[in-house]
Parts: C-alpha cells; structure tokens; sequence
C-alpha cells in the first residue's frame, strides 16, 4: 500500500470528479482541482466566501461551491475556467444546495425550508417547490437520474412528491402515511420508493413509483423506532437499523421481514470470526531520544498495532447511553451493503467500537472488529467486497474476507483519519483528517498485501 | 400413719381371712373327711352380712360341731393354737374347754371376720369405682382418640389449604414482578418519548424565534435583495437535445415513461421468479427420481425381508410416477400438476425416510451382534479419524494465526532499513526481470502477427486483381458467346470486330501475370458455365 503527500483541505470538503480523473478539494475560500493520477493542480478557482458544501456535477464538467452564510452558489467550469455562474438566493439565506442528476440544474433549499428553488444553467427558468419537510432525508433522486422524490409538509400532513427530472414536472404527488416523515429513499432499481417514520413510531412504508402503497412494515409499537435504512445494490433487501439495536431484512417480493440481525453482548455464534484490534507500544530506549528523532520519526510515538483473532464466546464493550437524552447513543446508525450484494456492515452506537460483518448469502454473522477507539467512518469497496474504516487514530484498517489489516498512515506530524471513501475504480482511498487529505493506493486484494512491499513512498 | 396402719392391719386382716378362709375351705375338707359331714353352701350370716364370692363357710353351729365333737377337743384346740397368730392360745383342761378363751377367740375371728369384710367391702366399692373410672377413661380415650383424628384431619386440611396460598402467592408475585417490569419499561418508554418530544418541541421553538427574528429583520430593512443568477453564458443540456414546452402530451408521455419503467421491472422481476420456480421444480423432479431410483429393487438379494414389501410398493409407485413425470412437464405451469408433484415428491421422501430408519435400525442391531473386538475396533478407528481431524485443525489454526502474524509484520514497516531496501531491489528486479520476459514474448507475437497481416493483405490484393480480371475475362467471353450465338452471322461481323477489339484492348492490358489467371479461371470457372449456358 503506498501513500501519497498530504494536501490542505477545509470543512472535510473533498470529492472525486464521478468520472474518476478529477480531485477536487476547498481550501477555505478556494477550489482546487488535481488531476487524479498525478495530483498535479490543474485549476484553482476563488469563490467569494468560505465554502459550506462542493459538489460535482454528474458529467463532471462542473462544480458547485455554496457559501450558506452569503447566501451564494457559485459553479465554476472545467472546461472552460473562465465561465463563472454565481446564484444569489438575496434575503431568503440558503440552506442546502444540491445538483440535478443531469448536471444542469441547481436545487437550492432556502432557510427555514421555505422554498426550494430549481436553478436552471440552461435556461432562464426558475421554478419553485413550496413547503419542504426539513428532516434526515428529504430529497432522494433515483439512480438512472429521471425522477426526484420529495418529501412535502402541509397543515400538518406529511406529502410526498415525485418530480420528473427532465422538466420538472410534478408526476404525482401523494399523502404518506406516515406521522412524521424523517425519510425517503429510492431503491437503486428505481422502482420502489421506502418511506420512514421518525424514531417516535416505527413505521416504514414502501410506495411504487406511480404512488401507490405496495406494503408497510412495522416492527414494534411505543419504543423508539427506525434509526437509518438502507437498500441493497441489488434491490433485493432492504435492511432497517432500529433503536432496539437490531437490523431487519425485508425482502422485495413480500416486503415481509426475513430476518433480523442482534448484536448481543456476547458473541457464541460459532462462525463468526472476532477481530480485536492490539496495539504494540514500540519500546523506547533512552538514546533514541534525540530532537532528531523526535521529529523526524512520528513511529516512535505512534503505536503499532494488528488484529487478534479472539476466542468465543467473547464480550463486546458497551457504552451505556444516558437515558434522559433525547436521541439517544444506542441503536443502529449506520449500515452499508457491499457492491456484490453478499455483506452488511452494522454498527450499533452504544457498541462504538465495534463493527459487524452480516453474510447476506447465510443470514448470518460473519466477523466483528472490535477496534481501540469508536468507528467513525466506513466505507465499501465500489467493486469488491473490501470494506475500509477509521477510528480517528492513524491507521486506516481494511477487511476482507480474506482477512482483516491495520495500516499506519506514515505522515510526517500525525494524521488523524477522521473520514474516507473510495475512489470509483476501487483502486484507492482518499483519506481526510481535520486539515488534510491523503491518499492511500491500494492493491487489488488483500491477499497480495503479503508478497509486496509496504514501504512508503 | 394411722391410715397407715390402718392399711397394714386391713392387709394383714385380708391375708388372716383369706388365710381364715382358705384353712376354713381345706379344714371343711379335712372336716368333712374327719366329721363325714357335708359343708352347707354359703349361708348368709344375718350377723355379718357378708355378699362376697368367698365361700366362707358360714359359722352354724352345725359346722363348728362337725370340726370339733366330744373326742377331738384336744386336736381342735392343737390345731388352733397353730393356725392362730395371736399369742392366745386355748387351754385345754381336762378335757374341758373353758368358755372365755374360746369366746375371745370367737370375739377376735368375728373381728377379723368383720374386718375383713369391711375391707371386701371397701374393695368392691373401690372397684367398682376404679371401673367406672376406667370405662369413663376409655369413653374419653376414645373421644380424645376421635378429636385428635379430627383435628390431624383438619390440621392437613389447613395445611393443604396453605400450601395452595403460597402457590397462588408465588404466581400472584411473579405476576406483580413482570407487571413491575412492564411499568417499569413503559416508564421508560414514556421518559425517552418524553425527552423525545421536548428536544423536538425546543428545536422547533427556536427555528420559530429564528423566523420571528427574519421576519422583523425583513420588515425593518427596507432594501430587499432580490434573488437573482448571474451566469457568463447559458450552457447546453446534458443529452445535447432541445428543451421541449410543457404540453399536455409531455405529460402523457412522462406518465407512459412511467408506467413503462414500472412494467419492465415487474417483468423482470417475474422472468427471474419463473427462471427460479423452474429451476426449483426440476430440482424437484430430479430428487422425486433419484429417490425412486433408490427405492426401487435393484439388489433385492441384498435388501432384507421388512423392505421388501415397501420395495415392491415403491416400485409400482415409480411406475406409477414415472408416468406422471411426462404429464407434468407438460403442464408444468398448472396448479393440478403442481400438487401432485408436491404431493408424490412428499410420499417418496416419506417412503426413503422410512427404509433409512430400518437400514439404520438393522445396521446397529448388526453391529450390537458383532464382536466385541470388532465393535471396539471401530470405535478406535473413528477415534483415530477424530484425533487426526483435530490435529489438522489444530495445524490450519496455527497456520492462519501465522499468516496473520506475517501479514501484521509485512505491513508495519521493518526497522531495518537496508534489508528493506534490499527486499524492495529484489522485489523490483523480479518483477523487472518478468516484465522483460512477458515484453519479449509480447514483441515477438507482435513481429508475428504484424507478418501474417502483411501476408493477409498482399493475398487480399492478390484475390482482388484476379477476381477482377476474372470478371473482366467473364464478361468477355459472354460477350463472344452472345455473339456466337446469333444466326445472323453477316450483320454480326462489323458487330464482332468491336467486341473483338474491346476483348483486344482489354487482352492487351491484360499482363501476363493475369493471363495465367485468366487461363486457370478458363479451365476451371468458365467451363462450368458454359454448361449451365447449355
């Protein structure tokens, strides 16, 4: 695994041009754009205020740079470096801002969810779409890019509608059923429309693309509900993270649960396999305490560390959650399907530190990594079933079926991973601390990691 | 003391009497020996009132005359003298008794006598009184004996009754345990709700302040900023097309793009579900004939008798079945075939479970029969196997932590920089070293293909210049045949010269290199044609 140099970044902004030859990153009031593969700059634009939220556009020809506190987006061209386009939503203040999956069109939410307004880049047409719910999710666009869902409030009733993305028009627009929306999400075959309830009711309701009600779910009354949902590539499941710190799968013909994942305390199933992450304090002798040294090599403080295999039945560590809070640390926050379809990674927030791997193929669990420190980030392998997370330290740990790694981030100074993602080949990670990114190459499996070289450059 | 005494003498006066009455009894028998006088039955004796069972002989005269007569004073008196206790004795005097010591004696036995009787008499009383004190003890006995009865009766009964409370106890606690739970669990339901709904209900709360505070903002500040987009030059849309107006057929056409997507996701949804149940029921029928296949009397000299009757059964079943199998497959999609072949798929698995069992049945009664020896034998085999497997777990586990071991130290970067360093040349040089090898190889495949193309193409030119001269040739010989043809050879001939010319001309370009193409077409090519001309 080589890692390259480190580069300055602002507010976790960095992001992968969708074709994979771009980087582009902001540095407080400045956009810089490097070509992937070199990662030489190949255009720098200046925006007017600190940047809030970049994004390119899906033809990775532009992108959008949202200064929230002005009230300004301003979406510069590759192309053509001297294009300037800049969008003032005046006294209204803005929000959110977002692209059209064509690239050519600009959704701004103005503050207070007033309004969301639709920016046209080809026309002069401005239209508006009065009453948006402000929730966890309330906008989701379907993968192939035609249709928009939109989740609506009005006099009390949640709405939801579905917007042609090619002109805008309202297709349908339909009452939900739920209490109070939290969010929406299409399915990746664009085809079904989940629809949950937020944490005070569990309720998730599945809609067609037409608005009709195929199905709705509920697993249990009064408790806290519904904490994060999420499709499976394929669209065969659809797996719901709820309060009571279990995941269910619902499968897409009968929308009827077929399983549900614990995360018990004590882990006895017998095949799964228990990572515990060790770390190695490198013994320091006192002739190695020069200035020099100091300095120049960060491996003397950091420490080393590398994956146990723990015998079952083994303890997770739990964090007891404060009762009194609302929305509180316990329960399933963040689940993630691999590319292929065949894993689950869950995590259960008053089990911070661990990560569970679900084998979709056997319905149950395959591996937990049990790291020193809370997960804060994970992320799939676009195209192979690798799965790549942080805890915050230095290291970036991978698994695999294979196996699982640690990786030290050998930066001079440390580098803190806070978050990560992949780029769209699966070739390499980008890897962003507070202030800085890096990027780390990856080999195509794991199990090369063995024969090569783990030097950096 | 005196009671005392009183007793004592009683006793005494009891045994004098008894005594008395017992010399009395053996001295009538004597008397009546000595005397030959009969003794009278107990006579009442006015005097001393006595109604015991003794049989005192009453004192008549008649008796005390048959004891004593004239001739044996002196032997009455010896004899009384012996028996009395009393120090007075009887004197006999020449033969004479003299009244007043035989009168006291007298005095003294009637004393006794009353006593005695007295004494019987008190006895009787006490006796009849200790027996009413015993019949009244033996009534309250029993009565006690019943009420204990009762009371161990009604003591069980308690207890039994108790027992029942504390069973009801105990689930009446377990009840107000779980309710506990529950209320307990409500409550927090209720309390995280409750948070729930304040932190929701405060968030709101100042997202309306905010506004409020806009709201003022806004009225107060009279220059409004207009939203507005400044933007260098219109871009193109993506797909490159124009915009279309919004009409009412965009809209029937959206609502078409719709339904369209919709319906080919149903219809692929549906090609795999039948794909699937395809697959499934030829899973289904190929289980339904390996399970006949199994059933059916192959080796029926092997097969012992209780299966054999379900052999046979099964056989005729296969049969049977096997003329199902080609009604089903053509009507697979119908619900009758459906069930039937659920249902024969059912009964032959029931039919293979059955003869398993008695295989299995027969193979330990088999194996009890066997020998000791024999049965030990394979145990210690299966325990070999088992220790072997375990070793070779144990073997792959230590490998795998190895490997981890050696994955862990291959990524910590080593602290020796030169064998690093020399790995890494090592490394690079190998793969230098096959890239190399694989250039070599690429280059020589190259140099070849480039040579087989170069020969492709001149061949390719080649055929091109023959087939055009064959044609050209083709075209010729036509021409001179149409011509031969003809019956008017006169009006031909100036006709003729010009084909002929044409076919000079275009001879004389013709180089040699054609010639013998056209020669190799005319031997082979043309001769063929000539006879379809025929």
């Amino acid at each position: 695994m080589n890692f390259s140099e480190v580069f300055k970044q602002s507010n976790q902004l960095c992001k992968v041009s969708p074709d994979g030859k771009y980087l582009a990153t902001c540095v407080q009031y400045r956009l810089v754009v490097r070509d992937f593969n070199s990662l030489q700059i190949v255009h720098l634009y200046t925006c007017l205020d600190q940047v809030m939220h970049m994004e390119w556009s899906s033809d990775s020809l532009f992108i959008l740079c949202a200064m929230y506190k002005r009230g300004l987006v301003q979406v510069w061209s590759l192309e053509q470096p001297d294009w300037h386009c800049k969008i003032d939503e005046g006294s209204i203040g803005l929000v959110s801002s977002r692209w059209s999956p064509d690239g050519r069109h600009v959704l701004n939410t103005t503050e207070f969810n007033l309004r969301v307004t639709v920016w046209s880049l080809c026309t002069k047409a401005v239209s508006y779409i009065k009453y948006p719910k402000a929730c966890q999710k309330g906008v989701d666009f379907t993968a192939d890019g035609r249709y928009m869902a939109l989740a609506e409030r009005r006099e009390c009733k949640d709405y939801i509608s579905v917007f042609v993305c090619d002109d805008w028009h309202l297709l349908r627009h339909f009452e939900s059923e739920t209490q109070d929306l939290a969010g929406l999400e299409w399915s990746p075959n664009c085809c079904v429309l989940a629809v949950w309830d937020n944490c005070l009711e569990y309720k998730i309701l599945l809609y067609s693309l037409d608005g009709r009600l195929l199905s709705s779910y509920s697993a249990y009354e009064w408790s806290l509900g519904i904490k994060s949902v999420t499709w499976s590539p394929s669209s065969q499941f659809l797996a719901v993270g709820s309060y009571d710190e279990k995941v269910r799968i619902l499968n897409h013909i009968t929308w009827k649960k077929i399983t549900e994942f614990e995360h018990p305390t004590t882990i006895i199933n017998t095949k799964a396999v228990v990572f515990k992450e060790v770390e190695k304090r490198p013994v320091v002798g006192s002739e190695d305490l020069s200035i020099h040294q100091l300095t120049v090599d960060n491996s003397l403080f950091s420490t080393q560390s590398k994956y146990e295999i723990t015998q079952l039945p083994a303890q997770v560590p739990v964090i007891k959650p404060d009762p009194d809070r609302a929305n509180p640390k316990i329960g399933i926050s963040a689940l993630a399907f691999s590319a292929d379809n065949r894993f689950l990674a869950t995590k259960n927030d008053n089990m911070p530190q661990s990560l569970w791997v679900w084998d979709m193929l056997r319905l149950s669990l395959l591996a937990v990594l049990e790291q020193t420190a809370p997960v804060r980030c994970f992320v799939w392998d676009p195209h192979r079933p690798r799965l790549a997370l942080c805890t915050g330290n230095t290291k970036v740990y991978l698994w695999s079926p294979a196996g699982c790694v640690s990786v030290n981030v050998p930066v001079e100074g440390s580098f803190q991973v806070q978050s990560l993602f992949w780029h769209c080949s699966g070739s390499s990670l980008v890897l962003l601390s507070k202030e800085h990114i890096c990027l780390c190459y990856v080999e195509p499996s794991l199990a090369s990691l063995l024969m090569k070289d783990m030097m950096p450059r | 003391m005196r009671h005392h005494v009183g007793h004592v003498w009683f006793r005494q006066a009891l045994i004098m009497g008894s005594a008395f009455s017992f010399v009395f009894c053996t001295d009538t028998k004597e008397l009546s020996s000595i005397s030959g006088i009969s003794m009278s039955p107990s006579r009442q004796n006015s005097h001393h009132s006595l109604h015991s069972t003794m049989a005192l002989p009453k004192t008549s005269y008649s008796v005390l005359s048959a004891f004593c007569t004239e001739e044996n004073i002196s032997q009455c008196i010896a004899y009384i003298n012996q028996v009395h206790y009393k120090g007075m004795s009887l004197e006999s005097k020449s033969g004479n008794l003299s009244t007043v010591p035989v009168l006291n004696l007298l005095y003294e036995v009637l004393q006794l006598q009353r006593r005695a009787q007295r004494a019987l008499h008190e006895l009787e009383t006490q006796q009849l009184m200790n027996g009413s004190d015993l019949e009244h003890l033996q009534h309250s006995n029993c009565r006690l004996k019943d009420q204990l009865e009762h009371t161990r009766r009604e003591n069980s009964g308690l207890h039994e009754g108790e027992r029942q409370l504390q069973l009801k106890i105990k689930t009446l606690h377990n009840c107000l345990k779980s309710e506990k739970e529950e209320v307990q669990k409500l409550q927090s339901i209720i309390s995280s709700r409750a948070s729930q709904y304040n932190h929701d209900t405060k968030r709101k709360e100042r997202e309306c302040t905010k506004l409020k505070e806009r709201l003022n903002q806004l009225l107060v500040d009279k220059r409004d900023k207009k939203l507005s987009i400044e933007i260098s030059n219109y871009v193109g849309r993506s797909d490159g097309k124009r915009g279309l107006w919004k009409t009412g057929k965009m809209e029937a056409r959206h609502e078409g793009e719709m339904y369209r997507a919709l319906l080919s996701d149903y219809e692929t949804r549906q090609r795999s579900l039948m794909m699937e149940n395809s697959e499934l029921k030829k899973v289904l029928q190929h289980m339904k004939k390996d399970m006949i296949a199994i059933l059916s009397p192959k080796k029926p000299c092997v097969q012992p008798e209780p299966a054999d009757d379900s052999l046979e059964q099964a056989g005729s079943e296969g049969e049977e079945e096997t003329g199902d199998c080609s009604r089903e497959s053509l009507e697979q999609s119908c619900e009758r075939a459906r069930e039937q072949l659920t249902k024969s798929i059912r009964l032959q698995w029931r039919k293979l479970k059955s003869h398993v069992e008695r295989l299995d049945s027969q193979a330990s009664l088999v194996a009890c029969q066997e020998r000791e020896g024999d049965e030990m034998m394979s145990r210690k085999e299966h325990e070999d196997e088992m220790q072997r497997m375990r070793l070779d777990l144990q073997q792959c586990k230590e490998f795998i932590h190895m490997q981890q071991q050696l994955l862990q130290q291959q990524l910590s970067s080593p602290c020796d920089e030169e064998t690093a360093a020399l790995l890494n040349d090592c490394y690079t040089l190998e793969e230098k070293e096959r890239l190399k090898e694989e250039w070599r190889l690429f280059s020589e495949q190259k140099r070849n293909f480039e040579r087989e193309r170069k020969n492709f193409t001149e061949a390719a030119i080649r055929l091109g210049h023959e087939r055009k001269a064959f044609e050209e040739d083709r075209a010729a010989w036509l021409k001179t045949q149409f011509s031969n043809m003809t019956p008017f050879v006169d009006r031909k001939r100036p006709a003729l010269s010009e084909p002929h010319s044409a076919l000079a001309v275009s001879e004389s370009r013709l180089t040699p290199h054609h010639c013998y193409a056209i020669h190799h077409v005319q031997k082979k090519g043309l001769k063929c044609k000539f006879h379809n001309m025929k």
